[in-house]
């Protein structure tokens, strides 16, 4: 056996575990169980450590059989061990198929972590604004936002349980909302917004430029009022740090 | 070819979120501190932020553990390329892998596996190790692993292969003296000769960390002090090596600092006796 395909069969004793790859690296039982052992203990670890509320949401029970089900259909592809909990999202939408809330859960736990370590970026400087041609502006937003789609109440049961509150039971809203994930400085954030700024945040991540936006939202609200939520999102959003720049077509 | 790292003699610790305070708003009393590469491998945000404040107090070694220099496919690329970068940045004392392999196609198992023995794993190894040090831009250290098991066919013992490898590659040696103890009694070989084997004048620095006792065989779990075995070995090893870096290495069951501390001041008791 040379190197790749020794290495090859060692992947298999570590994924599979089975008797065939056992007696071709030597039938090294109790070295063989260290290996097989550490191997899914690190990744087990590496879930809990990424998703620890909903953890508590789901159970020590259920969320250890969704993670032994994810190791064995998704064994770590990359170099880094925090790419790992990316594929579980997909995962629990497989296991609990009827439980939107855990999905959601999911979402935010991993696009929180996402956030932590994305790109630093100084948010925009107030000054700069008054310079702005609006009619050529595009806005650039912090490369850690995130943007997600939001049919339970997935952020109120995140909330209590990081604050160590009773959580609330899941529930559907009544009007689908949205997530968004970002980081202030160091501090990760998460807030709930309603589908249109949900819908005209990505309208901005997607086209960039600011009369875009207005034109989207005209058309949406009528002239003035299309006008004036512009101004108000652009406002919240400089004041929430998620404009990072602006440039000119 | 790279330069060799100077000689640097003086006792650390690893770097742990849990003492990030103490480094940073008191006066630690280490000469420097040691950190995991791939947890600082991100684009931006608090690691990165906390380890340039830390770098402006300490030197820092960065010490990784996904380089998988053993992978017979050869290195990935986007791993060495955000290493580079952040030994740009960082301007560290020390850059050092294991002689492991986790590696494996498109698998990876984040865990250090074992190397077989082989001329053919060791013409692997040096190329591996040849384009590392190519791309970085400076002599790499590689550290001896625990390991659990010993494949069928192996050419040449632990030590003759490193021997041969920093040989043909210039690199330079972390010995592990808790690994050489935990590899010396699962395998049943003679740690002695582990010393003597390797070229001392290479090692640069050398870990200490505690081990946990398996079913059947030693586990290199890195939660408990170190043990006395490991402090004779180390007292032993210190006797054939020149001005090395010694740092104490605890990854779980993270202690207050102070126990590291005291660990480190049997380290230093011990290494002025030589």
């Amino acid at each position: 056996m040379n190197l790749a395909q020794l290495q090859q069969t060692f992947r298999d004793w570590l994924v599979s575990a089975s008797d065939e790859s056992a007696q071709s690296l030597g039938n090294h039982h109790a070295g063989l169980a260290v290996y097989q052992n550490n191997y899914r203990a690190q990744l087990v670890g590496c879930l809990e450590q990424a998703f620890p509320n909903l953890r508590r949401w789901l159970g020590e029970d259920a969320f250890l059989a969704a993670s032994i089900t994810h190791i064995d259909n998704h064994p770590p592809h990359a170099w880094t061990l925090d790419a790992y909990p990316e594929g579980f999202y997909a995962t629990l939408k497989a296991v609990f198929p009827r439980n939107p809330d855990v999905h959601e859960l999911a979402w935010i736990e991993a696009a929180l972590n996402d956030a932590f370590v994305a790109a630093d970026a100084q948010p925009l400087a107030l000054e700069t604004l008054a310079e702005l041609d609006w009619d050529t502006a595009v806005l650039h937003l912090t490369p850690s936002l995130r943007c997600h789609g939001l049919s339970t109440n997935a952020e109120a049961i995140w909330s209590a349980l990081w604050q160590d509150a009773p959580a609330p039971e899941a529930v559907m809203l009544e009007q689908a909302g949205g997530l968004l994930v970002w980081r202030r400085q160091f501090t990760s954030r998460l807030r709930q917004v309603d589908v249109q700024e949900l819908q005209a945040l990505q309208h901005v991540q997607a086209d960039g430029r600011f009369a875009g936006l207005c034109e989207w939202l005209v058309q949406r609200l009528g002239e003035e009022a299309g006008v004036m939520q512009a101004g108000e999102y652009l406002a919240g959003w400089l004041g929430s740090e998620l404009i990072v720049g602006v440039s000119h077509v | 070819m790279s330069t060799s790292n100077p000689h640097f003699s003086g006792y650390g610790l690893g770097l742990r979120k849990e003492h990030y305070c103490d480094f940073l708003e008191t006066s630690v009393p280490v000469d420097f501190v040691e950190v995991i590469s791939e947890n600082f491998m991100v684009a931006g945000g608090q690691p990165r932020h906390i380890l340039r404040q830390v770098r402006e107090r300490y030197p820092v070694a960065l010490h990784g553990v996904s380089m998988s220099i053993g992978t017979a496919e050869g290195l990935d690329g986007d791993y060495l390329k955000r290493l580079k970068a952040l030994v740009d940045e960082i301007e560290p004392l020390f850059v050092s892998d294991h002689l492991s392999w986790s590696r494996s196609g498109d698998f990876n198992s984040h865990d250090l596996l074992p190397v077989p023995y082989t001329d053919e794993a060791l013409d692997r190894v040096c190329a591996n190790i040849h384009q590392a040090q190519e791309v970085l831009g400076r002599t790499m250290l590689f550290e001896n692993p625990s390991s659990y098991l010993a494949f069928e066919g192996a050419s040449m013992t632990e030590w003759e292969f490193i021997a041969a490898m920093a040989q043909r590659t210039g690199c330079e040696l972390l010995l592990d003296v808790n690994n050489v103890f935990v590899s010396a009694s699962n395998h049943g070989f003679d740690a002695l000769a582990f010393f003597k084997g390797i070229p001392a004048e290479r090692v640069r620095q050398v870990h200490l960390a505690g081990h946990s006792q398996g079913r059947d065989i030693l586990i290199d779990s890195h939660d408990s002090p170190v043990c006395t075995g490991v402090w004779e070995l180390y007292a032993q090893a210190m006797t054939r090596l020149g001005p090395v870096a010694t740092m104490i290495e605890r990854d779980d069951e993270i202690p207050p600092l102070a126990e590291l501390l005291q660990e480190l001041a049997m380290a230093r008791t011990l290494g002025a006796q030589r």
